[in-house]
């Protein structure tokens, strides 16, 4: 009894309710720190020792493994082929995405189909679209050569397998692109454009000068996700080329992958790993950095 | 707006020409998946006839039907358990004040600047040591919770009146009872399109799937059709009929849940 008087007394008594919010976090936070943070942890971990056949730490050896790759050829041809490969399809999705987005966003017949579709992609897998992909551009059987009347083997050939891989990944990534843009579109101020149709603006006049830096906000937050999911890419380059020809397009998740479970270098995996993960975060940075420049000049 | 009838023909053709472009490889597949070998040796656009063949061999060489069972249990138990515990810890912090909320917050939202495929080996290496690779567990376990949902759930809970939330406790209602009474019914429209996203996300899988899974009967679909390719690389028919059989649960769901899916995933980032 006396201790519930001095529960009231306090100003807030220890109750259920104290502890809820906790409760209702926890099962997220401790899914997060094993299969998030502890997995980190261990990347970082395992980049500095020498592992065994099943993933092991047999020996600390430092940052032996960070200079193995800094020296070596393929790390930087990797990272070569990964930017050529991200620059491709950042700027062909957002492209497209505007495209289509200032295309649905004009009143005509049939817009409501011609809506569903623009956004379809996101809902088809890497690995269906890249099946798809690689008989179309299959050399003798492919409709690509037929229409194009030419033999070209574009997987094969190091001139056309990064492009083509990259066109695909475009392809997929429209969906996302577009549904961004168009909420982006419907979201600009209307009495901008009415004043811009009696200054007697064209089309590309009221983009230019109207829409594109009213939707800014939103092409940057998509030009730091489609950066950070076109370093992801690794179902399509698995499916179409296996890394090659050569190792044209072997960007770094590919070989990442390889590393650790064609060549069972656990360790050294984890150190790409890492490496990984610093670009991407200083790309992010530098985005961010970028952005705070041109809004506030 | 008005616009002159000139430029609603030049956009429609526009729109739907881009659209054409878009569907093209699909309908291509579900053409192919019809035709016979000598139809598609000879580069043919369209079927002589609707021959169910290629599903018939498809179906032979890989367990098709099995793949979609396996994907269809674990994106479902995936997305359930993240909407639960996404609503959970975002009606956490949406509406209830506690010590160490904001540290918290700011601790899950720093896991979307780990890329998954920098931590995938580490988490490839964990199942092994519990001894849960080829097993549904370890398609499972790692996806049970996403930063993304419990933001969006956040932002869904932010957006409902404060004294609601009053009224109830004043009513006598504690604050899991409100939950499941007043905040799930009223976030709804966030858990619908939550729900999609993240079904369409884990249904698309690749590479953890295919690290961790060895026997043929715990494969997933996009394994699955990668097999195909592998079996016999000659034999698109039935490639494209795998494929078809594998696009259509995605491509339906979509359709269905398009419009919760498309109003739900813009409204938080576009008003920033």
């Amino acid at each position: 009894m006396s201790r519930f008087a001095k529960a009231q007394r306090v100003k807030k008594p220890v109750t259920f309710e104290t502890f809820a919010p906790y409760f209702y976090i926890i099962p997220s936070l401790f899914l997060f720190i094993l299969f998030v943070f502890y997995p980190f942890a261990n990347t970082i971990y395992l980049s500095g020792t020498l592992t065994g056949p099943t993933g092991q730490a047999i020996k600390w050896i430092g940052l032996d493994h960070y200079r193995n790759i800094l020296n070596s050829k393929d790390f930087w041809f990797s990272l070569e082929v990964t930017l050529k490969y991200a620059g491709m399809v950042v700027a062909g999705s957002i492209v497209m995405g505007l495209v289509c987005a200032l295309v649905a966003n004009e009143y005509f017949f049939g817009r409501s189909i011609v809506r569903t579709v623009y956004a379809m992609p996101m809902a088809i897998s890497s690995a269906c679209i890249a099946v798809i992909a690689t008989f179309i551009l299959n050399p003798t059987m492919g409709i690509l050569n037929m229409f194009l009347g030419t033999h070209t083997r574009w997987l094969r050939d190091i001139k056309y397998a990064l492009p083509s891989i990259a066109v695909v990944t475009i392809w997929m990534n429209i969906g996302l692109n577009y549904i961004f843009i168009i909420a982006a579109l419907q979201g600009v101020d209307k009495s901008l454009y009415e004043a811009g149709d009696i200054d007697g603006t064209n089309f590309f006049q009221k983009h230019w000068y109207i829409t594109f830096p009213s939707i800014s906000p939103t092409l940057f937050f998509l030009l730091v996700i489609n950066v950070i999911n076109s370093f992801q890419s690794y179902a399509q380059i698995r499916l179409m080329t296996q890394g090659g020809p050569g190792k044209f397009t072997r960007v770094i998740v590919y070989a990442i992958y390889l590393e650790a479970f064609e060549n069972s270098r656990y360790g050294s995996a984890a150190a790409m790993s890492v490496i990984l993960f610093l670009i991407m975060f200083l790309l992010t940075a530098i985005q961010f950095r970028i952005e705070k420049k041109v809004t506030y000049s | 707006m008005k616009k002159s009838k000139g430029s609603q023909i030049i956009f429609a053709i526009l729109g739907f020409f881009l659209a054409a472009v878009i569907l093209s490889p699909l309908i291509y597949c579900l053409s192919t998946s019809f035709m016979t070998e000598q139809e598609i040796y000879a580069s043919k656009l369209v079927p002589s006839r609707i021959g169910l063949d290629n599903y018939r061999s498809a179906l032979r060489v890989a367990p098709i039907f099995r793949f979609i069972l396996n994907s269809t249990i674990v994106a479902c138990t995936c997305t359930f358990m993240q909407l639960l515990t996404g609503a959970l810890a975002g009606y956490a912090f949406g509406s209830l004040k506690f010590r160490g909320r904001k540290v918290l917050f700011y601790l899950i939202l720093a896991t979307m600047m780990i890329p998954g495929n920098a931590i995938i080996i580490a988490n490839y290496l964990t199942m092994a040591k519990l001894q849960a690779l080829d097993s549904y567990r370890a398609l499972i376990l790692p996806y049970m919770t996403s930063a993304f949902c419990i933001f969006n759930m956040r932002q869904a809970f932010l957006s409902l009146p404060s004294d609601l939330q009053e009224a109830a406790t004043i009513d006598g209602c504690n604050s899991l009872q409100f939950f499941v009474r007043v905040g799930l019914p009223l976030t709804l429209p966030s858990l619908g399109a939550l729900g999609i996203y993240t079904f369409l996300q884990i249904w698309n899988q690749y590479l953890w799937p295919l690290l961790v899974t060895n026997t043929i009967n715990l494969r997933t679909v996009q394994i699955g059709i990668g097999m195909l390719q592998n079996a016999d690389s000659v034999a698109y028919g039935p490639i494209m009929a795998g494929t078809t059989m594998v696009l259509i649960p995605s491509i339906l769901v979509f359709v269905l849940g398009q419009k919760s899916l498309i109003s739900g995933l813009t409204a938080g980032a576009v008003k920033g």
